[in-house]
């Protein structure tokens, strides 16, 4: 009987593991052994000896074969439970066992109708509640990728509507069947009025404690919301302080350096916008639609003015577009310097699966190209220049009055 | 034609009073306010030319105001002002009813002439929300119910928005494409029914995918 009592409750000893590799049918037998530090045979006989004097043996090994796990830690239940079909895999043991029982009941491999029946439910109900028990860990959160991952997560986890219910079953099953069993046996008739009164009690007790229990715990979801919430709100509240109110104490500093100043507002409404877009400024090094609002930014910060950057499609920043990139910095640094207090430069950007193409414009004074100063001409050749070398187009177009315009074209080979 | 009467609604008192400094004598701000089921009322009492709604506020933003509006008979005429640069936010204003959408970074003088474009029946398009606009039509596969007149743009209409973004005026846009002022709104007043009852984006489900796709 050691034996039974030893596989019977698997889970309560973790240390034993089922060896199947040396076992005889699963390693349930070979695998006690071991843990017991005896030779396998000796096991084997004991569980022989008990299936012949009691006939559950084959249940018992059973339910060793589902619970116990292999030197890797997996149980079968486990993989069982963790597959999609497991609700039809276990009706399917379910309906197993029970024909494997009934069928020892006609072979008359039986012992009592009274014990076996009730035994097995109460077996039923344990494994409900062992596996509730052992699939949330005291602490560490359940691995459901629907929730979160949240510390408080796990602490009382019987507090789960889902889980309480296959607990609540579990519990119902072991207790039916310890009345069944006591009923079967003859023990109720003489202690009837006893455990008449005490199951009164637990239910008057279930009753008054249910609304308590279930109040716990919704105050404890409420509680892990609001600290979320609070989270949350700690961090705006750090990012506003470390960017939007140390700019607001520099911008009233400064408060007589117009320039200045809208150059601050500037940008620290592109950093705040960024933030609030969710935009991580990672993206700037890899795709031309980020570096180009980072040129902007640069550009402001360095030369003062408003540089508005509209972008249609986007691309990685290849050789191709690093070169139409740096054209167009130079552009946006051209007529930040010369048009920055005439108004906005705008940039438009436009790349299509054949081409990009780059506009600057500026609303300044406009120029004469055949009076270009020495050093503009040498930037402007620098755009062209540049373009030219791979492959692209650049051209410059000025109206007297009406701002000049840098327009910058690239063909995309690779796509 | 006397000044267009314009309420301003923000919910941010600092800037509705800057904006109204800004417009200065260009038109008649004749309200305010500050939340929704305050600028119903006040739209309802008032009937403004123009109403300037502000994207993002409580309870709606400027979505809710305008389709609790125009759930009555009005004629009242909404441009959307916002700092927002999400092109969901801009397209959904566009879509509820909204004749143009301008960013909060515009001058007074320009605001004011947005506002008498908007008053007379035209539309306004900012550099932003053309790029807006030509990304949204742009490159997707044309669903097989499509309707072509409305789901597509036309070559002329992209040209005129492409000017656009780039920073042009309507009237430098005329010039440029040597056509009359006259045309480039008619084009950009076609933009903007295309984009308030084309089936051919799910706009909102475009600006989703917008955001959520990052490029390659």
């Amino acid at each position: 009987m050691g034996i039974e009592a030893s596989t019977a409750a698997p889970t309560l000893r973790p240390r034993i593991r089922r060896d199947p590799e040396r076992g005889l049918i699963a390693g349930v037998c070979s695998g006690t052994a071991q843990r017991a530090g005896i030779d396998p045979i000796i096991v084997r006989l004991a569980f022989v000896a008990a299936t012949i004097a009691i006939g559950i043996g084959p249940i018992v090994y059973g339910l060793a074969w589902l619970f116990i796990p292999t030197a890797d830690g997996g149980t079968i239940a486990g993989r069982l439970r963790g597959g999609r079909g497991s609700v039809e895999v276990a009706a399917g043991a379910g309906l197993l066992v029970l024909s494997a029982l009934l069928l020892f009941r006609a072979l008359g491999w039986w012992y009592s109708d009274a014990v076996t029946w009730p035994t097995v439910t109460a077996g039923v109900g344990g494994a409900l509640i062992w596996r509730q028990w052992m699939s949330v860990p005291a602490g560490v959160a359940p691995a459901d990728p629907g929730d979160r991952d949240d510390p408080g997560r796990g602490a009382l986890p019987f507090l789960e509507g889902r889980m309480l219910g296959t607990v609540g079953l579990g519990v119902a099953l072991v207790l039916g069947a310890a009345l069944v069993f006591l009923w079967a046996n003859g023990a109720l008739n003489a202690a009837g009025d006893a455990v008449l009164a005490v199951v009164v009690v637990v239910v008057a007790l279930g009753l008054i404690l249910a609304p308590l229990w279930w109040r716990l715990g919704r105050s404890l979801a409420a509680e892990r919301a609001e600290r979320i919430r609070s989270q949350e709100r700690a961090e705006v509240a750090a990012h506003l302080h470390d960017s939007v109110l140390q700019t607001l104490a520099l911008v009233q500093r400064r408060a007589d350096e117009p320039r200045e100043v809208a150059g601050l507002a500037r940008r620290q409404e592109r950093e705040l916008r960024a933030w609030l877009l969710d935009r991580p400024p990672a993206r700037a090094g890899q795709s031309l639609a980020g570096a180009l609002d980072t040129v902007a930014a640069e550009v402001e910060s360095a030369h003062g003015g408003t540089v508005e950057v509209v972008t249609v499609g986007d691309c990685p920043l290849d050789p191709g577009a690093e070169a139409v990139l740096g054209a167009a910095r130079e552009a946006i640094v051209n007529a930040a310097k010369f048009a920055g207090e005439n108004g906005p430069i705008d940039v438009f950007a436009d790349v299509s699966p054949q081409r990009i193409e780059i506009f600057v414009r500026d609303r300044g004074p406009g120029f004469d190209p055949g009076a270009v100063p020495a050093d503009r001409r040498g930037v402007r050749e620098s755009i062209v220049g540049r373009m030219e070398r791979h492959g692209g187009r650049a051209s410059v177009s000025s109206a007297g009055g009406s701002g000049t315009e840098v327009e910058l074209t690239l063909a995309r080979s690779e796509s | 034609m006397s000044a267009a009467r314009v309420v301003i609604v923000d919910d941010h008192g600092i800037f509705r009073a800057g904006v109204r400094s800004e417009l200065g004598d260009l038109v008649e701000v004749v309200g305010e306010a500050a939340t929704v089921d305050e600028a119903v009322q006040c739209i309802g009492e008032l009937a403004p030319d123009v109403v300037l709604l502000d994207v993002h506020m409580p309870d709606g933003g400027g979505v809710e105001v305008i389709r609790r509006v125009t759930e009555g008979p009005s004629d009242v005429r909404f441009l959307a002002l916002s700092v927002s640069d999400a092109a969901e936010d801009v397209i959904a204003v566009i879509r509820a009813g909204a004749r143009g959408y301008v960013t909060k970074t515009i001058s007074g003088p320009d605001l004011a002439d947005a506002v008498e474009r908007v008053r007379s029946g035209d539309a306004v398009f900012s550099p932003r929300l053309a790029g807006f606009v030509l990304d949204a039509f742009s490159g997707q596969a044309i669903p097989p119910e499509s309707d072509p007149e409305l789901d597509q743009l036309t070559a002329r209409e992209r040209e005129v928005l492409q000017h656009i973004a780039r920073g042009y005026m309507y009237k430098e846009v005329a010039q440029r494409l040597d056509i009359s002022a006259k045309t480039v709104e008619a084009h950009v007043s076609a933009v903007l029914r295309k984009l308030q009852l084309s089936s051919r984006h799910e706009l909102s489900r475009w600006a989703i995918q917008r955001r959520l796709v990052e490029p390659e």
